[in-house]
């Protein structure tokens, strides 16, 4: 069995994100990328997955930039090679021109189990899992907290709020978004560093993939950045609990007009 | 741009490298900087972190990857030490670090039988190593030590007492330099003592300075008898291991004093810019600003000349000349940036709760242990020959 895994290059959490002079994009200048944290869960499950039924692991990462540095650092959590995508018809991309061209990828490599995080850090738009699934004719089951594999089929927990959770079973293949909780990652020991040196790594442009640029061209596209508007002043209410609760539910409503 | 503190270093590190920081500082985010302030004033770090640290691969970066080590060099050694400084206690690093310089002279010159038994438990986490080689009247005079292991058929039996042990309470095993014969530098051998032999004691938890989350002690031997099985190498070649194994130390101190210098800064730096004073921040007087780019130039300094003898042991020069030289320069600036630091912070430096506190005590340390400053100045004196 063929196991996938999309994960996302994205901001290091600690990176001060800038928006361009022309407000158009996001500036990349100084950004320290890594792996977007719930992608973590993913490839952990993943070679979980691998080690308790057989099989191989395979990173998918799609990007106009190169991300095989992040990538190499995945492989050293225990997938057996990764396929990034690089093309500067990615530069504009949306979530459709993403799960476009990471699910013809997914296909062209056999895959029948793909994992990936619930939603990446920097755009958080948690759209990408659903549409590769849709592209590929797949079930998908979002947030998941546990998941088990037997045989073909696979039972999958999702916690649905309010302490509920929700068992979806049902059979290969199948697109698990994983959820905080999934499992602990693993560390990166330096031996598996060195080793991940040398597992195969390749490099294709979507014309590798029998992609055009019509085919990613992106139909949602962000005209405008600005930073969010300056936190007006605070003001602080005083007197007891009573009086200031009310005072504060009062000005909520009459002068804020959010209730 | 890239920052002044790290663009003349940064040319010796790969992404490997790269990729092993940001495994370390996964460890040290989660494991360590939780609990640090409790081990500090507990003075004792609890055993199970060194079970944890084991389970991530974080114990013994440079020791081989088939004994379980990291299989790493002295840019992993130095990288391993910086991140998991940033815990901000001298202390702990030093106890994680104690099986670097109590494993090497079994995995030099032990058998495979004896690397299985004592090497790989204690890269695995599993069990605790030390190193003792200080006694309460022989440090810097390593070859006047007393300790005696007398040879009675197939065993010796040890006698004496060492002290200042790092991780001494924790200890599992100790690698012991013992005298097998009157001969000063050929008399000495390494044992390793499991700590559950009868007549092994720990005779005192030692109080200290700094380095409060490690324990240090006084271990004292009684009539501990030993199977020759335990003896690493032959008779009388422990001096010249034990040489070996300094020059990795000295660097690992280096690594220690310049990391402790860079932390202490950078705290300086963000307390000075939020900190106001006659109506402006600490960094709009010029004082401050000069101190601050002291400091900065203090921090680059120890860490250039560090990084260049680690990028020579790489490569497998030998260095212990130069290796000598980084410690004291690092342990130095760790003493003067740590001060300053302190400084800056005025009397919030000197409350416990603030990092530059404790660092300003760790530092203390580094002109002393391993080797003093006064040791190191002899061994850089002879290699130049005065
Ligand atoms: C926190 C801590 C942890 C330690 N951990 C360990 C450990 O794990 N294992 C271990 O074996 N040891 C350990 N040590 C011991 C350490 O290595 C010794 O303290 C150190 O080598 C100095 O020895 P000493 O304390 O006996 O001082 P001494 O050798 O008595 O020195 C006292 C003073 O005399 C000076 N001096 C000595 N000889 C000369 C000379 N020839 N010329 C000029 N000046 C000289 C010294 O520089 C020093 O200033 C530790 C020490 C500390 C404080």
């Amino acid at each position: 069995m063929k196991i996938g895994v999309c994960i996302k290059s994205t901001p290091d959490t600690s990176s001060r994100i800038q928006i361009n002079p022309g407000g158009d994009d996001l500036s990349e200048a100084g950004v320290k990328w890594a792996t977007s944290p719930y992608d973590m869960f993913a490839i952990e499950e993943a070679v979980q997955t691998k080690e308790a039924t057989g099989g191989e692991v395979i990173l998918f990462s799609a990007s106009h930039q190169d991300t095989s540095k992040e990538v190499r650092k995945a492989l050293a959590l225990g997938p057996d090679s990764a396929v990034c995508i690089q093309d500067d018809g990615l530069a504009k991309a949306d979530s459709l021109s993403f799960a476009t061209s990471l699910a013809k990828a997914i296909e062209a490599e056999g895959c029948t189990l793909v994992f990936t995080g619930k939603r990446a850090s920097d755009g958080n738009n948690i759209q990408v899992p659903a549409m590769v699934a849709e592209l590929l004719g797949w079930p998908h089951v979002s947030f998941v907290t546990d998941f088990e594999l037997d045989g073909e089929s696979f039972k999958a927990v999702r916690a649905v709020g309010g302490g509920v959770e929700e068992v979806i079973t049902g059979n290969l293949p199948v697109v698990i978004t994983a959820e905080r909780g999934l499992n602990s990652p693993r560390y990166a020991k330096l031996p598996m560093i060195v080793k991940a040196k040398k597992k195969p790594l390749a490099t294709k442009s979507l014309a590798d993939l029998g992609l055009t640029a019509d085919d990613v061209a992106p139909i949602v596209t962000l005209s405008n950045y600005e930073p969010p508007a300056e936190r007006g002043d605070c003001i602080i209410l005083e007197g007891d609990a009573a009086t200031t609760a009310k005072e504060l539910v009062r000005r909520l409503r009459e002068e804020a007009k959010v209730l | 741009m890239t920052s002044p503190l790290t663009s003349l270093t940064a040319r010796y590190l790969t992404d490997e490298h790269d990729a092993f920081r940001a495994m370390c500082r996964r460890f040290t985010e989660s494991v360590l900087i939780p609990g640090i302030q409790q081990w500090e004033e507990d003075e004792f770090t609890p055993k199970d972190i060194w079970r944890q640290a084991g389970d991530a691969g974080m114990l013994g970066p440079t020791l081989p990857a088939e004994l379980g080590g990291g299989g790493g060099d002295a840019l992993h050694a130095l990288v391993w030490t910086e991140e998991v400084m940033r815990c901000g206690s001298g202390g702990l690093l030093s106890g994680l670090g104690s099986l670097e310089i109590a494993l090497p002279a079994i995995v030099h010159l032990g058998t495979p039988e004896q690397q299985e038994r004592w090497v790989r438990p204690v890269t695995s986490g599993q069990r605790v190593a030390a190193l003792g080689i200080t006694e309460p009247s022989a440090g810097s005079d390593v070859a006047g030590l007393r300790t005696r292991a007398v040879r009675e058929g197939d065993d010796y039996v040890i006698n004496g007492s060492k002290t200042f042990i790092t991780s001494g309470i924790h200890a599992d095993q100790v690698t012991v330099l013992a005298r097998t014969s009157d001969d000063r530098h050929g008399g000495l051998t390494f044992f390793v003592v499991q700590t559950d032999s009868p007549g092994f004691s720990v005779s005192k938890a030692l109080k200290k300075t700094g380095w409060r989350a490690s324990d240090t002690a006084e271990l004292s031997f009684d009539d501990v008898r030993v199977p020759v099985a335990n003896r690493i190498g032959a008779e009388g070649t422990g001096f010249v291991q034990l040489m070996r194994t300094f020059e990795g130390e000295r660097l690992a101190l280096a690594a220690q004093g310049c990391a402790i210098a860079q932390i202490c800064y950078e705290d300086a730096l963000s307390y000075a810019r939020q900190r106001t004073a006659f109506g402006k921040t600490l960094t709009g007087f010029q004082v401050t600003r000069h101190k601050l780019a002291t400091m900065a130039t203090r921090v680059v300094t120890a860490k250039a000349l560090t990084y260049a003898v680690a990028e020579q042991m790489r490569q497998g020069i030998a260095c212990p000349v130069e290796a000598a030289m980084a410690k004291n320069t690092a342990a130095d600036i760790a003493m003067t940036v740590s001060y300053d630091a302190v400084q800056i912070l005025g009397g919030a430096g000197y409350m416990r709760e603030t990092r530059v506190e404790r660092l300003s005590r760790d530092a203390r340390l580094l002109p002393i242990g391993g080797g003093t400053s006064e040791v190191m100045n002899e061994i850089i004196g002879k290699g130049l020959g005065l």
